[in-house]
């Protein structure tokens, strides 16, 4: 399959994650979702892919669908080249070590009625890690890591703030030393002040620990400031990937461009934007037949509106899924 | 034009419990021209919400409103029996919400409901009162208003129930608009559109808009005066230009500073500047300044009386070192953003 | 990596340490609380003050309380002494109510646990089982099977915890629908836990508290139930009950109503102990009102 082919070459390294033409429907009152619709992409060992689209894009159920918290309905996931798209619940939970998820919010993701130790030491008793002093140094050991005192481990997550719950979190994902961790909008539930702290714990632990991220996120400055690469979905589909340097500074596909301009920006010289999207995004009940963007794009033609637009290279691993790709020399900003 | 429409005076909520009021905006003054938009910029528990709350006299209890003034088009607003508060809401000073569905009720269709607010401020007939929600549909850019005014919010998406709150929020001509997070829970393409909207709207209205958010972008593209409240108080009021050119506050610098920019990027990840700890509690604020335990250039001073606001520039300033800070640092003043 | 200082201390080391002491500041608690602990005081001392058979004949019948100071509540129409029969049945009533509600728990917790987990199929299966004890009248259903078996302690008992569960099961479900969504779940399943470990583990604990409050109703229904039951006669003939006490007193209640006063106040008491505890345990195992605390 071509898309698959492609969406190997872009990653120099062997990828520790790879996900190929997945699918996820979802069987609903009011008919079926394709709520990830034919999605691939290749993570390499300590890289941080970004993960961007509006609500509805289907981004956090891929994020999900790689740790098989929702079944994916076709395709294939593959983890350091071993297929876990059918493994039963039990070979599954040997897997579950090498792929580990952040949740978005730090409040709801920690039972409220264990001690922060008991917490990041869970993931070791159920895997049978290690003796009971063994554990435990691990359990300071991390959060060390993640920049908590060591007494944290005997409080309860109701007596920390929001960002140091997230760290918690972030602890009780990398206990384990996974190989990949899915990161579902760890910071958008966090202000602004605490948020630069969690980025820049989450920057330092990838340099120590050679993990590599999913990082997925609404937010694009935040994606930029953290991805080496950069997707962007829409609609179930993925319309863009490239490097963070390109994808940021010479957007390929109309859909990138317009998510670009509609950030509200600090230092904008009070020259007016290009004016936004118009429209809503199309029902995910009844999606726009050709391209899922075209009843939006601003340079949509006839053929959008009936040819699939494939996934396909452009340069150097820049790749997009349109008819009519913007020019890709870089603008001067 | 000049004369404000809204002024503010030493404002102060807070919340009552067992004989106590544990202060949760203290001392708050400013004020709003016609047509003009002033954000209130600041992070949870700094007060922002329940400072838009106060304003159309919504605060629930155990909230306690006080202080001297919020005078609306020179009428107090503190104080005013619920009965007049009501003729006030909705006609003169209205609001927006974060969550659209909230503010709308759900077993009413959406012309239904901006008719509803016509009629209960104006005696006209309700035929001139669908004509003008019709309008007011219009105006909020929702498409083919005429069918959409049978329909009920669930039917909208939250992009279309923002503009439908919009529209009923407008459906008196207010003199103020309050927008409490209106975008915050939309996407980042639909809050362009809304902001937007918003804009066009206090153009051609002349209306005073309070604009309450978190987002500095937000702010930076659609505010003419910022106001950054910290734990309840004001630390910094400058015109918006500026505030972003040159941010007296450690704060509101800080703030800046730590939220990474759009194409602000290069090769090489400059860390962000963090701004240690968190906001304190509404029970353990602090002696002197409320962002001294934070602050990187606090000294011993901070901690022991609260700092005046002083004139500055185009506004004012809370803190004792922003005079140090700018013989200190000058060309860092200049270059916040090329 | 920055230093971080740890949010202002609560008062309670952990969210459970202060939970009596929440208890003890509700008027409901503690009034529910005494009373409950003041039927168990009864129950205990009955063998001591009371060693013998409270069905043996004692004295003259219709004796009125306070007429002869050796039988203080008086006796029935068969000389029975009301003293000895409230505090020997205070131990029926009580253990009756404990068991049943125990195997009522028990049912229901385990039904609704593994409908709202699983879902799907099971969850149908389960809930239409529910469906169908429902539809009987639990008072009917139990008075049935008390009929068929015959009257005795165990067979009451039983017939009570099984009558009595659907509504636990159908709370406990919903509870359980809601974690099972929920980003602890998720998060669980993610670091690879098991069903079991995460249903026993971090569900369970976190429905604890809707499920202790109707632990205490149920306790309370269980004891009417039993009573209602011996009201008709169909308490075991073996035990004093007072709900037994009452049927026999029902008889004479126009001139001598003393009889059946006595133990229907005694059953007043314990339904109305039970009752206010389970309103205060509600209040004080609220997780809001742990934060306000």
């Amino acid at each position: 399959m071509l898309q698959n082919q492609n969406a190997f070459q872009s990653s120099t390294r062997e990828p520790v994650l790879a996900v190929e033409d997945l699918v996820v429907r979802f069987a609903t009152a009011r008919g079926a979702v394709h709520a990830v619709d034919g999605v691939s992409l290749a993570l390499a060992a300590g890289e941080t892919l970004g993960l961007v689209g509006e609500s509805g894009c289907g981004k956090s159920t891929l994020g999900r669908a790689i740790l098989r918290l929702i079944e994916p309905s076709q395709g294939h996931i593959r983890l350091d080249g071993t297929d876990v798209t059918h493994h039963s619940r039990s070979a599954l939970r040997a897997t579950r070590r090498k792929v580990q998820m952040v949740f978005q919010d730090p409040f709801a993701s920690l039972d409220p009625r264990w001690t922060v130790g008991e917490l990041i030491a869970e993931p070791l008793h159920i895997h049978g890690i290690g003796t009971r002093a063994a554990r435990k140094a691990k359990v300071a050991d991390i959060l060390a890591k993640v920049g908590l005192p060591p007494e944290a481990a005997r409080r309860y997550p109701h007596q920390f703030s929001g960002g140091q719950r997230q760290r918690i979190g972030i602890a009780r994902a990398l206990v384990l030393d996974p190989e990949v961790v899915v990161l579902d909008e760890p910071v958008s539930a966090l202000d602004v002040s605490v948020q630069a702290q969690i980025l820049n714990l989450l920057v330092d632990l990838q340099e120590t620990l050679g993990v590599a991220f999913l990082f997925i996120s609404h937010d694009l400055s935040v994606v930029e400031y953290v991805s080496d690469r950069v997707a962007v979905m829409y609609l179930g589909r993925m319309v863009e990937i490239a490097d963070r340097e390109t994808l940021f500074a010479a957007p390929a596909h109309p859909y990138t461009r317009a998510l670009l301009d509609a950030v509200p920006q600090i230092g904008g010289d009070g020259a007016p934007r290009r004016p936004p999207l118009a429209g809503d995004l199309p029902s995910p009940y009844a999606p726009p037949p050709g391209c899922r963007f075209h009843t939006r794009c601003p340079t949509a033609q006839a053929r959008c509106g009936s040819d699939i637009p494939v996934l396909r290279t452009l340069t150097g691993g820049h790749q997009v899924a349109c008819h009519f790709p913007l020019a890709t020399v870089p603008e001067t900003a | 034009m000049s004369e404000p429409v809204l002024q503010v005076r030493r404002l102060n909520v807070g919340f009552a419990s067992r004989g106590r009021v544990t202060p949760a905006v203290r001392d708050l003054s400013f004020s709003v021209k016609a047509g003009e938009t002033l954000a209130i910029v600041g992070e949870s528990g700094s007060g922002k919400s329940l400072t838009a709350f106060a304003l159309l006299g919504l605060v629930p209890p155990p909230g306690v409103v006080s202080g001297e003034a919020i005078a609306l088009e020179g009428r107090n607003l503190i104080g005013l029996p619920e009965k007049r508060l009501r003729e006030v809401r909705g006609a003169r000073i209205a609001m927006i919400f974060q969550e659209p569905m909230t503010a709308l009720n759900p077993v009413l269709t959406i012309g239904e409901q901006i008719m509803e607010v016509i009629l209960e401020h104006e005696r006209v007939s309700p035929r001139a009162a669908k004509a003008r929600a019709l309008e007011l549909l219009a105006q909020v850019r929702i498409p083919d208003a005429e069918r959409r005014f049978h329909d009920y919010p669930h039917r909208l998406s939250g992009g279309m129930r923002q503009r439908v709150v919009i529209a009923m929020a407008l459906a008196c001509a207010p003199a103020v608009l309050v927008a409490d997070e209106p975008t915050t829970a939309l996407d980042v393409t639909i809050q362009a559109q809304i902001l937007d909207l918003i804009d066009t709207l206090k153009r051609e209205h002349g209306t005073a808009v309070v604009l309450i958010t978190h987002d500095l972008g937000v702010v930076a593209e659609h505010a003419d005066r910022v106001l950054v409240l910290y734990a309840g108080r004001k630390v910094e009021e400058r015109a918006a230009r500026d505030l972003f050119a040159a941010p007296l506050h450690p704060y509101t610098r800080g703030l800046i500073a730590a939220r990474p920019r759009l194409g602000g990027r290069g090769a090489v990840r400059a860390r962000l500047t963090e701004i240690p700890g968190t906001v304190p509690g509404l029970a353990a604020m602090p002696d002197g300044c409320a962002f001294a335990p934070r602050c990187p250039v606090a000294e011993a001073a901070c901690t022991l009386a609260l700092p005046p606001l002083v004139p500055a520039g185009t506004g004012s300033v809370a803190c004792l070192r922003v005079g140090d800070i700018h013989a200190a640092e000058p060309e860092r003043l200049s270059v916040v953003h090329a | 990596m920055s230093l971080i200082t740890l949010a202002a201390p609560t008062p309670h080391a952990a969210p459970r340490s202060g939970f009596l002491w929440r208890l003890l500041r509700r008027p409901s608690g503690v009034v529910g609380l005494l009373l409950l602990a003041a039927i168990i005081a009864v129950a205990a001392s009955a063998p001591l003050l009371y060693p013998d058979d409270p069905l043996d004949m004692v004295a003259q019948p219709f004796l009125w309380p306070g007429q002869d100071a050796a039988y203080p509540l008086g006796t029935d129409m068969m000389g029975r002494d009301i003293a000895s029969g409230i505090f020997h049945g205070a131990r029926v009533s009580l253990l009756i109510g404990a068991v049943a509600a125990s195997v009522s728990l028990l049912i229901g917790t385990a039904t609704g646990a593994l409908a709202g987990y699983y879902g799907g199929r099971t969850d149908a299966a389960l809930m239409r089982v529910t469906e169908l004890f429902q539809t009987i009248p639990p008072f009917l259903f139990a008075l049935a099977i008390v009929a068929i078996l015959q009257p005795s302690i165990p067979t009451i008992t039983l017939a009570i915890g099984i009558t009595a569960w659907p509504s636990l099961a159908r709370l406990v479900r919903a509870e359980v629908l809601k974690l099972r969504n929920g980003e602890l779940v998720q998060a669980s399943i993610a670091l690879g836990a098991g069903d079991l470990r995460i249903i026993v583990l971090h569900i369970l604990p976190n429905t604890l508290a809707p499920i202790i409050v109707s632990a205490s109703i149920l306790v309370a229904s269980a004891i009417l139930t039993e009573s209602s039951l011996a009201f008709l006669g169909l308490g075991d003939p073996n035990v004093v009950s007072w709900g037994g006490m009452v049927g026999a007193g029902r008889e004479v209640l126009r001139t001598d109503w003393y009889i059946a006063t006595l133990p229907g106040l005694a059953i007043v008491v314990a339904v109305l102990a039970l009752n206010l505890l389970g309103d205060g345990l509600n209040d004080a195992l609220d997780p809001k009102g742990e934060r306000r605390a």
